[in-house]
């Protein structure tokens, strides 16, 4: 009976785990969706449903979605219509059994953990494609062509950012490259060298693309296409779409902090100074069952900082063009990516063995120093002088 | 009762494999049936995805998972795009000639032929005895070992000898690759708008 336990409940009682917070996180996000870009738009958000903050606008959300009525057009090619949402969710679903959450827990624990997530949410596209062909509409045609190209351009800057990373740890497990970080913010994997200090920030720009979060919502586009690839779709199987869309953006801002910013271990070594860790029977320095759960709150809390960022991003920066996009992809971020992955090749060859570890952090901090300052104190000039012209021509 | 249990969970890798195959073979099947051309695609989507499966359920997780990075989300996807765009009206719906099925009938099942022949005229040597096939990071990385044999360093416990030139796979696949290049260069070549030579003024 140890075997029926071992090989099918465990590995069912996980998913079901994994699916139930897949569900819950959406109804995070939409609320701090609202919430977010309520602040920035000087509005206040939801603020009657569930009290003061509003804290049931989702539920509210998701009862007014149940009970819309489920349409079809009459042009639509009826089984893919009805598949396609799931094809989607499909994909953001198995990239979420990859992820450790914690030390050593993640509900199949693969070698190759990061790579079989960009594998699977690379899926994802192809339900969002087959959706708007489905619908039998100009519109959400046009949504599903214009995400092809961009989802499938961005995936290759955004994979080739990660390999830096990935040098630097010597694996793809994402499990070994979390517990490599472990320490302080010293430690952490953006700090490794400088290439990899701009891999990281390179990786948000690419991922936000290719989870087709604005500034590069071209597949939507809400004032040319009407909604994009989701046109017809009303009720839950628009809901669908969105859970899956939120889901992935928390993926890739996972795939993000295990790789670059530190995995389940905080700015500082808290938990290792407050003795929560011990020795294991291998002679492996680990942390205890309360270091974990504080583990894996550090790595929820780093998750929803960087979905945070790219929410903050959505709602402070314009859409740019179809054109735009494929520029940026094609022209900057490509070969922007390829020098990165060649530097962070060259970094551990050439300057880790004549100078030792700390000097990639070290110059790494330099270098966001001198970004932060100056982005601070210095006048945006540009900004200025485009001002000036709008105000005396 | 328990009996029946545990036969249930000895034999549950071959019931996987029994429905990942199914799977594959039933959709792979639907994909030549089909008329419409979107829906040979979604077919060709599980069929695809079956093969990812057993894959992963052989403990090849690299090979499983490039499958559905090139396959599913790149080359599949760019199928699709361009059905999209060419195939409006008429070529949606194909129809196809009986002359068609005999030539495919015939080539499938010389392939069919092949395939069996070579299956069955290998001497199979089991090279790794498993206790079980999980797809864990306890298992031998699977990367570390296709990497050696791309150095042409034989995998641990295969009967294969060094490579003496020491190559391995290395030059093939450069030269595979090299090939893509060119070929994707001579189609960006050949699609690019034609820019008129300007008249002399």
């Amino acid at each position: 009976m140890s075997d029926l336990l071992t090989k099918i409940a465990w590995p069912f009682l996980l998913s079901v785990v994994i699916m139930l917070f897949f569900q819950f996180q959406a109804i995070i996000f939409v609320w701090l969706e609202r919430k977010v870009s309520g602040r920035i738009q000087d509005r206040l958000g939801p603020t009657r449903v569930g009290g003061k903050f509003g804290w049931l606008q989702t539920i509210a959300d998701g009862v007014k979605l149940l009970l819309k009525e489920d349409l079809i057009p009459k042009d639509a090619d009826r089984p893919l219509f009805r598949i396609s949402p799931y094809i989607v969710l499909c994909g953001a679903f198995a990239a979420f059994l990859a992820v450790p959450f914690a030390f050593q827990w993640a509900a199949v624990r693969l070698n190759i953990a990061v790579f079989f997530m960009l594998a699977v949410m690379s899926v994802e596209v192809f339900g969002v494609i087959m959706a708007g062909y489905a619908s039998g509409s100009k519109w959400a045609l046009f949504g599903g062509m214009r995400e092809a190209a961009q989802v499938v351009s961005y995936e290759v800057p955004m994979a080739m950012n990660i390999v830096p990373a990935v040098i630097a740890a010597g694996t793809m497990n994402l499990n070994e490259v979390a517990r490599m970080q472990w320490g302080g913010i010293w430690d952490w994997m953006c700090f490794h060298d400088p290439f990899t200090f701009f891999a990281a920030i390179v990786y948000i720009v690419c991922a936000t693309a290719s989870v087709k979060r604005a500034p590069f919502d071209l597949a939507e586009a809400e004032s040319e296409l009407v909604a994009g690839f989701h046109t017809e779709y009303s009720g839950f199987r628009w809901l669908i779409f969105f859970m899956a869309e939120y889901a992935s953006m928390l993926a890739v801002a996972w795939i993000a902090t295990i790789m670059f910013w530190g995995g389940w271990s905080g700015p500082l070594p808290i938990t290792q100074w407050l003795g929560l860790w011990h020795t294991n029977a291998a002679g492996d320095y680990v942390p205890g069952t309360l270091a974990t759960i504080i583990g894996l709150l550090n790595f929820i809390a780093k998750g929803y900082t960087l979905i945070f960022v790219m929410m903050w991003i959505r709602w402070t920066l314009p859409r740019i063009r179809i054109d735009q996009v494929m520029k940026t992809c094609l022209k900057y971020l490509l070969p922007l990516s390829c020098f990165l992955l060649l530097g962070a090749a060259a970094w551990p060859l050439v300057v880790r063995t004549r100078f030792g570890g700390q000097i990639g952090g070290a110059v790494a901090a330099a270098i966001l120093a001198l970004i932060v300052f100056k982005g601070i104190l210095s006048t945006p000039k540009s900004a200025a002088q485009g001002r000036r012209e709008v105000v005396y021509k | 009762m328990q009996r029946l249990v545990d036969s249930l969970i000895g034999s549950w890798p071959q019931m996987l494999f029994a429905i990942m195959a199914l799977t594959t073979v039933g959709c792979s099947i639907a994909v030549v049936v089909t008329q419409n051309i979107v829906r040979a695609a979604v077919w060709l989507l599980f069929t695809l995805t079956g093969t990812a499966g057993l894959f992963f359920l052989l403990g090849a997780d690299f090979v499983g998972a490039t499958q559905l990075l090139i396959y599913v989300g790149g080359t599949l996807i760019l199928v699709i795009f361009g059905v999209m765009l060419t195939a409006r009206g008429p070529f949606v719906q194909m129809k196809t000639q009986s002359g068609e099925w005999t030539m495919a009938a015939v080539v499938g099942l010389v392939l069919f032929g092949l395939l069996s022949y070579s299956i069955l005229s290998t001497g199979w040597v089991k090279v790794v005895q498993k206790q079980s096939i999980e797809i864990s990071e306890e298992n031998s990385p699977t990367t570390t070992q296709l990497g050696m044999q791309f150095l042409g360093v034989p995998p641990q416990g295969s009967l294969v000898k060094r490579d003496p030139a020491g190559i391995g796979y290395l030059l093939p696949f450069e030269i595979v690759s090299v090939h893509l290049l060119v070929v994707m260069i001579g189609a960006a070549y050949l699609a690019r708008a034609k820019r008129r030579k300007r008249a002399e003024v």
